[in-house]
């Protein structure tokens, strides 16, 4: 302290700086509710698990449901489908995943997936490209029958979120 | 070192006398900005600054007018858009002023960066103007790329989550971070509310460094085309008729090009996607953002790295920042640097095709083409600029700017004589 002359610390050094620290955390303090109040809010929160009976989609249909603001694609997979998927050597894949990881046992049709291309965003195309699964027209991305990343920019296979069936025939996403 | 002043301010009417005496505010505007002592050389590349200033005020006043018919909320903005454009008296007028007025305002700061680049306006005693500059760049951009979202047209969704999904590239936080911003889990109302508030916000934020960035050009003064430092009274114009009226018909001029896009091809810089509304569950086919982002689109999309491609996009507008230290040559302007002189003609070709390749699908050549070109970007600036102040051997300087100019009015003057 340039007021102080003496070396020890005086007690007016310690108010100083306990003053100035209490100072910062309640300025801190003060900050954290107007950075906190861009997160999601509670009406948002709310909505982040939606229900979709699946009994209307037959064998070969898909259907595209929004879930938190994004697209969710509900595919009904036909047996050629799933056995293409199976017969894939998992090694070779850019994001190695295999078929029952991405499934949930004894529903093996059915494949649910954010329909978001993992490279910028994009929303792909069904039943297309070069592996009979989803295809990103913006960029190229071709993903195969169990929306795993096959050829193209995307680093990652189609995210599988958490979901859950809450009957046979009824998921619970999120 | 206190700030380059003209003649100061004597007021003359007792009024004046009376008002100054207790708010000089004539005495500090008087000598800054009208008989501020200006090289005499300046061409018309330095029009700019000024044409600048009034583009942020013509896009100050329809913003807050256009605010007026605006409702920013997912449900009604795309209609409240439409609702300008076909009830509101002159609304069509307003908005595409706005919208075209950005671009304006993109070129006009490009031939100022680069006229700085050019006449090495960013060295020494400038490193501060220069940083503002670069400050006042970034956000530019954070201000058009917001109002881009706000017409909630199917590119200005997609364009705020592209650019938003840009920052899920950070390691750990990433996806929070991307959340935080949205106020959910995708772009969405809270998304276009907060934008709205963020691109009223920022332009006051820019008049703001505006402000300090001619306060650091008034301590200096202006650089010239020479690049030397000005160094008697004959080298210097007060600001005040000469560059006002130069700087008033550069700003007519520029208007014309202007007005021919308002009044003759006003969605000739968009995309007509915006006029969908913007759909969460169906992308365009083929996403590209405004002109004026094209460059930088390239610089990200030429990394095959996602977090790479974030890094070198930002990166390209970070080393702006430490440019002046970068460029060791003491010789400011190009014209007596003969080897800066033809890089800076790459660069300007390099940003122009880097932009060209921007609008281009991603792939194949075009990939190629603008890897080889971010990476000359960089080598331009991290490797060239550092090693050509050493190796080039620049022209001789002018012993002052006065004596340049008279000595080529006078070999203008015997040329005429004899024709």
């Amino acid at each position: 302290m340039a007021s102080s002359k003496t070396a020890e610390p005086t007690r007016r050094d310690f108010l100083y700086i306990a003053t100035g620290s209490f100072a910062a955390v309640g300025a801190a303090a003060a900050v954290w509710p107007l950075v906190d109040q861009m997160n999601p809010d509670a009406s948002v929160q709310a909505l982040a698990a939606i229900e979709v009976d699946l009994s209307a989609i037959e064998e070969g249909q898909s259907v595209t449901v929004k879930w938190q603001g994004k697209p969710v694609f509900i595919r009904h997979r036909t047996a050629k489908e799933i056995e293409e998927a199976r017969s894939v050597d998992i090694s070779t894949l850019r994001d190695p995943q295999s078929d029952e990881q991405r499934v949930k046992e004894g529903h093996e049709q059915w494949l649910v997936m954010v329909g978001i291309c993992t490279h910028l965003g994009c929303v792909p195309v069904g039943q297309s490209g070069d592996f009979d699964g989803w295809f990103c027209p913006c960029h190229g991305s071709h993903y195969d029958t169990a929306g795993r990343i096959r050829r193209g920019p995307a680093p990652l296979n189609l995210e599988v979120p958490a979901y859950e069936f809450v009957e046979d025939e009824k998921v619970r996403i999120g | 070192m206190s700030s380059l002043h003209g003649e100061s301010y004597e007021p003359q009417s007792k009024f004046m006398k009376w008002f100054e005496s207790r708010l000089p505010v004539m005495g500090l505007l008087y000598p800054t900005a009208v008989t501020f002592p200006t090289p005499r050389n300046l061409n018309y590349f330095w029009t700019f600054g000024a044409i600048l200033m009034v583009f942020l005020v013509i896009q100050l006043i329809t913003g807050i007018v256009l605010a007026m018919h605006y409702t920013a909320h997912v449900a009604f903005a795309f209609e409240s858009v439409e609702h300008i454009m076909r009830d509101v008296n002159f609304g069509w007028l307003l908005r595409y002023v706005h919208a075209n007025g950005a671009s304006m305002f993109f070129l006009a700061v490009y031939i100022h960066i680069f006229r700085g680049l050019y006449y090495g306006s960013y060295k020494a005693p400038r490193e501060i103007l220069w940083i503002l500059g670069v400050v006042l760049l970034l956000l530019m951009m954070a201000t058009a790329f917001m109002g881009y979202v706000l017409p909630w047209g199917q590119m200005s969704f997609w364009a705020a989550t592209v650019i938003t999904n840009l920052f899920s590239a950070i390691p750990l936080i990433g996806k929070e971070i991307t959340q935080w911003m949205w106020g959910g889990f995708a772009v969405d109302n809270p998304t276009l509310n907060r934008f709205f508030s963020l691109h009223y916000l920022l332009p006051f934020m820019i008049a703001a460094v505006v402000v300090l960035h001619i306060w650091a050009l008034h301590v200096p003064g202006n650089n010239n085309p020479l690049g030397i430092d000005v160094k008697k009274k004959q080298d210097t114009l007060p600001f005040h008729p000469y560059y006002t009226v130069k700087d008033s018909f550069a700003l007519i001029v520029f208007f014309v090009l202007f007005a021919a896009f308002v009044f003759y091809a006003p969605n000739y810089l968009g995309h007509t996607d915006n006029y969908i509304k913007a759909n969460p569950l169906v992308t365009p086919a083929h996403i590209v953002p405004e002109w004026y982002f094209l460059p930088f689109y390239a610089i990200l999309r030429a990394i095959p790295d996602k977090l790479g491609g974030v890094i070198a996009m930002f990166g390209s507008i970070a080393v702006l920042f430490v440019l002046p230290w970068l460029d060791t040559s003491k010789v400011r302007s190009a014209r007596f640097r003969p080897l800066y002189r033809q890089f800076f003609w790459i660069l300007l070709a390099v940003c122009i095709g880097l932009g060209y390749l921007g609008s281009q699908p991603a792939e194949g050549g075009f990939v190629i083409a603008a890897r080889i070109l971010t990476a000359y970007y960089f080598f331009h600036f991290l490797i060239l600029l550092p090693l050509l102040g050493f190796v080039e051997k620049p022209k001789p300087l002018p012993a002052s700017i006065s004596e340049s100019v008279l000595a080529k009015s006078a070999g203008a003057a015997g040329a005429e004589s004899k024709a």
